[in-house]
C-alpha cells in the first residue's frame, strides 16, 4: 500500500490500464512530454511511449472525434479535456455522436471511451474552467457520468470506466486533486459503476452527495454529532445511472434527506435524486427533501467564489430545518 | 508585399481527363483501368440514376422517409468509392448512401435507412463504414481518429469521408483535415461541392476561390477536380489512396458537381434560389452522358446494355422495397436494449414499462 493523493491515484490507474491493455490509447492537450496541467499524465509518455500517449492539436471536438474514430479501430481511447469548462466545444462529439453510437448502428460499433477532466470550484481559476458540468451529461442516454471523491475510488473507478465497453464521463474535482493522501493499493482492482457507498453511518438524516461536496457532507455530520445528531452520508461515485436502492435503503431509515451538489440549482442530479425519493419513499419521509447547491447564476469566478460554493454550514442549516420540520 | 493567396489559388485548376462531349482531353493522368472496369463504372452511374428516380417516387408515395436525392453527383460519388478496397473505411455524409450500397450495403438496409430504422445503419461485419451522419462536419473529426488508427494498425487502408461545400465553413472540417495533417493519417476528405448548401450559394460560404485550397492552410494535398467527370473523380481518389497508404499524409479533394434535385425531399424547392440556366447549363456536363459517349465510341457501351441495367435496377428495387417493409417494424425496446452493453438499472426499469405497452 501507498499514500497516494487523487491525481496520483488517478495517473496509477492509467498506468496500470496501460500496462493491462495494449488498446488503451491516453492522449490529449499537453499530455505527453508536459504530463498534463495538473501532471495526471506524468511520466506515463517517457514509460508508454509516443504512440500510446500523445499530445494532440489545441481543439477540443478534433480530440473527440478522435477517440470515436480510434474506437473503431478496436482502441480503447482515453482522452483529456484540459478543462471540463471547455466541453461545450466537443459536446457533439460526446452527445451526439459517442453516447449513440451503440445505438445507431445496431451494435455494430461500440464506444470504450473514457473522457477525463478536471472540473469543480474553490481553486480561483479563470472562468469556464471551474463549472459542474454533470448535469448537462447525466442527461444523455449512452453515457456513464463518473465523479470520485477520494483517491482510493479514483483509481478502481478510472480502471472501471477505462475496461467499459461504453463511454464514460471521469470527472475529476480539482480541489480534491492534491487536498489529502490516503492508502491505495499499488495493485490493481476495481470499483464499480453505478454503485453509491455509505461514507459514514447514522440514523437522524440521509445526505447524498457526491464530488468535493462528499467532503463537506462529512464535515459537516462532525459538527452535527456534537450537537447529538447522527448523519448517514452517501458518497454516489456515479451520477448516471443513480444508484437509488442505497439511497432508499438509507432513507428508510433515517427518513429525512438532504441532497447536496456543487452545480447550480436549476435541473441537475440533484432534483433528479430527490425526485426519486419522493416517488420511491414517501411513506418514509419525515419531512420534505431539500437540496444544497449553488445559485442559479453561471459559476462565480474571483471574488463571489466562496460564498457561491455551497458549503458544510449551509448543509447544517438545511438539516436543521429537515430536523425540525 | 508579396500578394501570397493570389499565388496559392493559381495552383489549384480543375483536373479533368473526359470533357463534355466525352473526349479524352488529358491524355497524360488517364487511369490504369480495363474495359471491364470502364463498364462496371457505368452500370453502376446508370443503376444509380434510376435508384434516385425510384427512390423520389417512393418517397412521393410516402414508402420512404428521409431521402436526398443523388442525380448529377454519380461521378462524384461512384468515381471516388470506386478507386477503394474492401478493407477501406467509409464516414459518409447523409447525401452519399449510393458509396454505402456500392461498398456492400444491402438496398434493403439503404431504404430502411431511408424510413429512419436503426437496422439501416447497422453496417454488414464486412462493411467497414459508419452510417450516413447528420450533423454537417462531425464525420471529418471522426475520419482523423480512423485513420490515425489504421496508421496505428499498420494497415494498409484508408479512410474516406465526404461532405458538401457548405460542410467546409464548420469547425470540424478544419479540425478534422488539420488533426490528419498533423498526425499524417491515411485520410481522403472529399468535399462534393454542389454549389449549394440547401439554398446558400458556395460564394457565400467563403472568399476563398476554391475548396481545394484550404488543404494548404493544414499543410496536407487539395486538389480540385471536375465532379462530372467519372474518369478524373477516379483518378485523383486513386492517387489520394496510394499517397495515404505511403504514408504521405491526407489528400483533400473538392469535386466539382451540382444535384439536379432539391436538397432533400422534405420540402426544398430549388427554384427559389436556382435557375433554369443554370441547371440547363449543368445538365450539358451531365457525368452519364458525357461518360456514355466516350465508351460507345469505344465501343464498349450501347442502348441495349444500358436497358439491361436500368430493368436489373428496377428488379433490385422492387424486390429491396418490399423487403425493407416486410423487416420487423422499430421498437422502444430495441432503443432501450441498445443503448448500454448492459441495462443500467433505471433502464431496467424502464424495459419492462416498455415491453408491457408494446405487447398491449
Amino acid at each position: 500500500m501507498a499514500q497516494m493523493t487523487m491525481i496520483q491515484a488517478i495517473t496509477d490507474a492509467m498506468r496500470t490500464e496501460l500496462k493491462n491493455d495494449e488498446n488503451v490509447l491516453v492522449f490529449g492537450e499537453d499530455v505527453g512530454k508536459n504530463g498534463g496541467v495538473f501532471r495526471a499524465t506524468e511520466g506515463l509518455q517517457a514509460e508508454f511511449g509516443e504512440d500510446r500517449v500523445f499530445d494532440t492539436p489545441l481543439a477540443e471536438s478534433g480530440i473527440g472525434g478522435l477517440a470515436i474514430g480510434l474506437a473503431t479501430q478496436g482502441f480503447r481511447p482515453v482522452p483529456e479535456i484540459q478543462f471540463f469548462g471547455f466541453v461545450y466545444e466537443v459536446m457533439d462529439s460526446i452527445s451526439g455522436q459517442m453516447a449513440r453510437m451503440r445505438y445507431r448502428s445496431g451494435g455494430r460499433w461500440h464506444m470504450p471511451i473514457t473522457v477525463r477532466a478536471p472540473f469543480g470550484g474553490g481553486v480561483h481559476t479563470p472562468e469556464l474552467h471551474a463549472d459542474s458540468l454533470e448535469g448537462l451529461m447525466a442527461q444523455q442516454p449512452g453515457l456513464k457520468v463518473v465523479i470520485p471523491s477520494t483517491p482510493y475510488e479514483a483509481k478502481g473507478l478510472l480502471i472501471s470506466a477505462i475496461r467499459d465497453n461504453d463511454p464514460v464521463i471521469f470527472l475529476e474535482h480539482m480541489k480534491l486533486y492534491r487536498s489529502f493522501r490516503e492508502e491505495v493499493p499499488e495493485e490493481e482492482y476495481t470499483v464499480e459503476i453505478g454503485k453509491a457507498d455509505v461514507k459514514r453511518e447514522g440514523k437522524d438524516v440521509t445526505l447524498v452527495a457526491y464530488g468535493a461536496m462528499v467532503h463537506s457532507c462529512l464535515k459537516a455530520a462532525d459538527e452535527l454529532e456534537k450537537d447529538g445528531i447522527s448523519a448517514e452520508v452517501i458518497d454516489l461515485r456515479t451520477v448516471s445511472p443513480i444508484d437509488i436502492e442505497t439511497i432508499l435503503e438509507s432513507v428508510k431509515k433515517t427518513n429525512r434527506a438532504v441532497v447536496v451538489q456543487e452545480a447550480q440549482k436549476q435541473a441537475g442530479v440533484a432534483a433528479n435524486v430527490v425526485t426519486e425519493i419522493q416517488q420511491r419513499a414517501i411513506l418514509h419521509l419525515e419531512a420534505p427533501v431539500l437540496r444544497v447547491t449553488a445559485p442559479d447564476t453561471v459559476y462565480a469566478f474571483s471574488d463571489a467564489e466562496e460564498v457561491w460554493l455551497p458549503n458544510h454550514k449551509d448543509i447544517i442549516e438545511k438539516v436543521n430545518t429537515v430536523l425540525n420540520f | 508585399m508579396k500578394h501570397v493567396l493570389e499565388s496559392v489559388e493559381s495552383l489549384f485548376e480543375t483536373f479533368q481527363i473526359l470533357n463534355e462531349d466525352g473526349e479524352i482531353v488529358n491524355k497524360d493522368d488517364m487511369p490504369d483501368i480495363s474495359d471491364d472496369e470502364l463498364k462496371e463504372l457505368m452500370r453502376r452511374m446508370v443503376y444509380t440514376r434510376i435508384l434516385d428516380q425510384r427512390s423520389i417516387a417512393l418517397n412521393r408515395q410516402g414508402r420512404l422517409g428521409f431521402y436526398a436525392p443523388t442525380a448529377g453527383q454519380e461521378a462524384s460519388q461512384l468515381g471516388s468509392q470506386f478507386a477503394l478496397e474492401k478493407d477501406d473505411f467509409l464516414l459518409p455524409g447523409y447525401r452519399d448512401v449510393p458509396q454505402l450500397i456500392w461498398q456492400g450495403l444491402p438496398l434493403y438496409q439503404a431504404f430502411l435507412f431511408s424510413k429512419g430504422h436503426f437496422h439501416g445503419n447497422q453496417m454488414p461485419e464486412d462493411l467497414q463504414a459508419l452510417s450516413p451522419q447528420i450533423i454537417i462536419g462531425a464525420q471529418y473529426v471522426q475520419t482523423a481518429g480512423v485513420a490515425l488508427g489504421m496508421k496505428k494498425r499498420g494497415a494498409k487502408t484508408v479512410a474516406v469521408t465526404y461532405t458538401g461545400d457548405g460542410g467546409t465553413s464548420q469547425g470540424d472540417f478544419y479540425e478534422g483535415i488539420n488533426f490528419a495533417g498533423a498526425y499524417k493519417a491515411p485520410a481522403i476528405f472529399v468535399v462534393q461541392n454542389n454549389g449549394f448548401a440547401i439554398s446558400v450559394p458556395r460564394e457565400l460560404q467563403t472568399s476563398a476561390k476554391t475548396l481545394a485550397q484550404k488543404a494548404v492552410a493544414a499543410g496536407i494535398e487539395g486538389i480540385q477536380v471536375d465532379g462530372m467527370d467519372v474518369l478524373a473523380v477516379y483518378a485523383a481518389t486513386k492517387q489520394a489512396r496510394e499517397r495515404a497508404v505511403a504514408g504521405e499524409g491526407p489528400t483533400l479533394l473538392e469535386l466539382l458537381t451540382y444535384r439536379y434535385g432539391p436538397h432533400t425531399m422534405s420540402g426544398d424547392d430549388p427554384t427559389r434560389y436556382r435557375s433554369e440556366e443554370m441547371d440547363n447549363e449543368w445538365e450539358k456536363k451531365d457525368p452519364l452522358v458525357r461518360f456514355r459517349k466516350f465508351l460507345e465510341n469505344k465501343g464498349l457501351w450501347s442502348e441495349e446494355e444500358e436497358n439491361k441495367v436500368i430493368e436489373e435496377a428496377k428488379e433490385d428495387i422492387k424486390q429491396a422495397i418490399k423487403d425493407a417493409e416486410k423487416y420487423p417494424k422499430q421498437k422502444v425496446t430495441d432503443l432501450i436494449g441498445n443503448m448500454y452493453e448492459e441495462l443500467p438499472s433505471n433502464l431496467k426499469e424502464q424495459m419492462e414499462e416498455y415491453k408491457e405497452k408494446e405487447s398491449k
